[in-house]
């Protein structure tokens, strides 16, 4: 089934501008993988960007840059090589790739750490000082745990699926939340739900007696 | 210029990347420039290079020349001057969720999608244009934009959000003539 609840426009122009960072590139590459709706929006706004580069006012280059560019090819034996077909039935792989790269591997080798109530989380290591990414398994029938984060929250329904109010999330579905929407998703009773969630980085205060206390204020 | 691209993709050609470089490169440099003048030849250079690496990847029923080559200036930047990691879809895999087979017929006629692009980006009013090329271009987020013109968060989002929308309407409508 095709996923019915999209990326925003914002994210998708941003993420074709190059001005999104790797954490909230992390939910719209894997959210592409799932959406072909999406996939084609995507190549709009790369469109967009050829358009800008075709447009932009061109600046002279120097004048030996085509010989130099020359003597380079003529160098370079180093060409991309189209990728091998692989091995792997397609409908077999429950994570995609941009995500596979970060847990390094599937489904059966994400590393899970107990939450309590039988939730558990893994979060993934990112150069991105400015999000938390993290994957999530919520059991059947049960809310997400109380997670406080204050800024937006972007959630990929990976399996499973989740409720939230009236709205069904199911594979490939994006919630996009900001801080201010009080919400409680409950896995739906028949599995447990795994979902990709990037969230703004928690604050960081610079007096130590408020990095003391902000766990416990869970701000 | 696509046509050209192919052509080095397919044979090496190394007259057809000559065009390439002379129509592509001095855009490239400005488009460089915008973020670090002082790098923008050195990474002119690279991204032509990649070009030259990455033709014969290039597939012509997913993007144009100055598409594809967007792309590669635009990764060659994050890369070099914010140092930052991008995650990448990879149309080659295997859990990917494939088109429906009836959007797999409806396949557009997309090279003409720049030009088309170039047109409408003319009409927009100059507000929905503005946001977008410091977007583009400068690489601001939609905040700092917000900052830098004094205008509310939502006021950006939703200037990039109708601009975005009719120039989208316009590749629609333009391909579906044959």
């Amino acid at each position: 089934m095709m996923p019915q609840h999209h990326l925003s426009e914002d994210l998708l122009l941003a993420y074709a501008a190059g001005n999104l960072s790797e954490g909230w590139t992390i939910a719209v590459a894997s959210h592409l993988a799932f959406c072909p709706q999406c996939r084609a929006q995507s190549a709009q706004a790369d469109m967009l960007g050829g358009a800008m580069l075709d447009t932009i006012d061109p600046e002279p280059l120097a004048n030996d840059a085509w010989s130099a560019m020359r003597a380079r090819l003529d160098a370079d034996v180093q060409l991309a090589k189209a990728l091998p077909a692989r091995a792997t039935a397609p409908g077999k792989l429950v994570l995609p790739m941009p995500l596979r790269a970060y847990v390094g591997g599937d489904i059966d080798t994400i590393h899970w750490r107990a939450l309590g109530r039988g939730a558990a989380q893994m979060m993934l290591p990112t150069s991105d000082p400015t999000t938390q990414v993290r994957l999530l398994r919520i059991p059947a029938g049960k809310p997400v745990p109380e997670h406080s984060h204050g800024g937006r929250e972007v959630t990929l329904v990976l399996s499973g699926s989740f409720r939230d109010g009236e709205q069904l999330f199911g594979p490939g579905d994006i919630e996009d939340a900001d801080g201010s929407v009080l919400h409680t998703p409950t896995a739906t009773p028949e599995a447990d739900c795994i979902c990709l969630a990037v969230t703004d980085a928690p604050l960081r205060f610079s007096s130590w007696i408020v990095r003391l206390i902000q766990p416990i204020l869970k701000i | 210029m696509t046509l050209l691209l192919l052509q080095v993709g397919r044979s090496r050609d190394v007259e057809a990347f000559e065009a390439l470089f002379r129509h592509f490169g001095p855009r490239i440099k400005a488009y460089m420039a915008k973020v670090d003048r002082n790098r923008a030849e050195e990474l002119t250079q690279e991204t032509m290079m990649s070009v030259w690496r990455k033709a014969s990847l290039f597939d012509a029923t997913r993007g144009v020349a100055a598409s594809w080559i967007f792309t590669i200036a635009r990764n060659q930047r994050i890369d070099a001057l914010r140092r930052d990691r991008r995650a990448e879809i990879d149309p080659d895999d295997p859990a990917l969720v494939p088109e429906t087979p009836m959007a797999a017929d409806q396949a557009l006629d997309i090279s003409q999608n720049v030009r088309l692009m170039r047109e409408a980006m003319a009409t927009l009013p100059s507000e929905q244009l503005q946001v977008l090329e410091l977007s583009f271009y400068q690489e601001q987020s939609q905040s700092e934009i917000a900052t830098r013109l004094a205008l509310p968060l939502g006021t950006v989002k939703s200037r990039m959000r109708l601009g975005f929308a009719k120039l989208r309407a316009v590749l629609e409508g333009g391909s579906k003539q044959p």
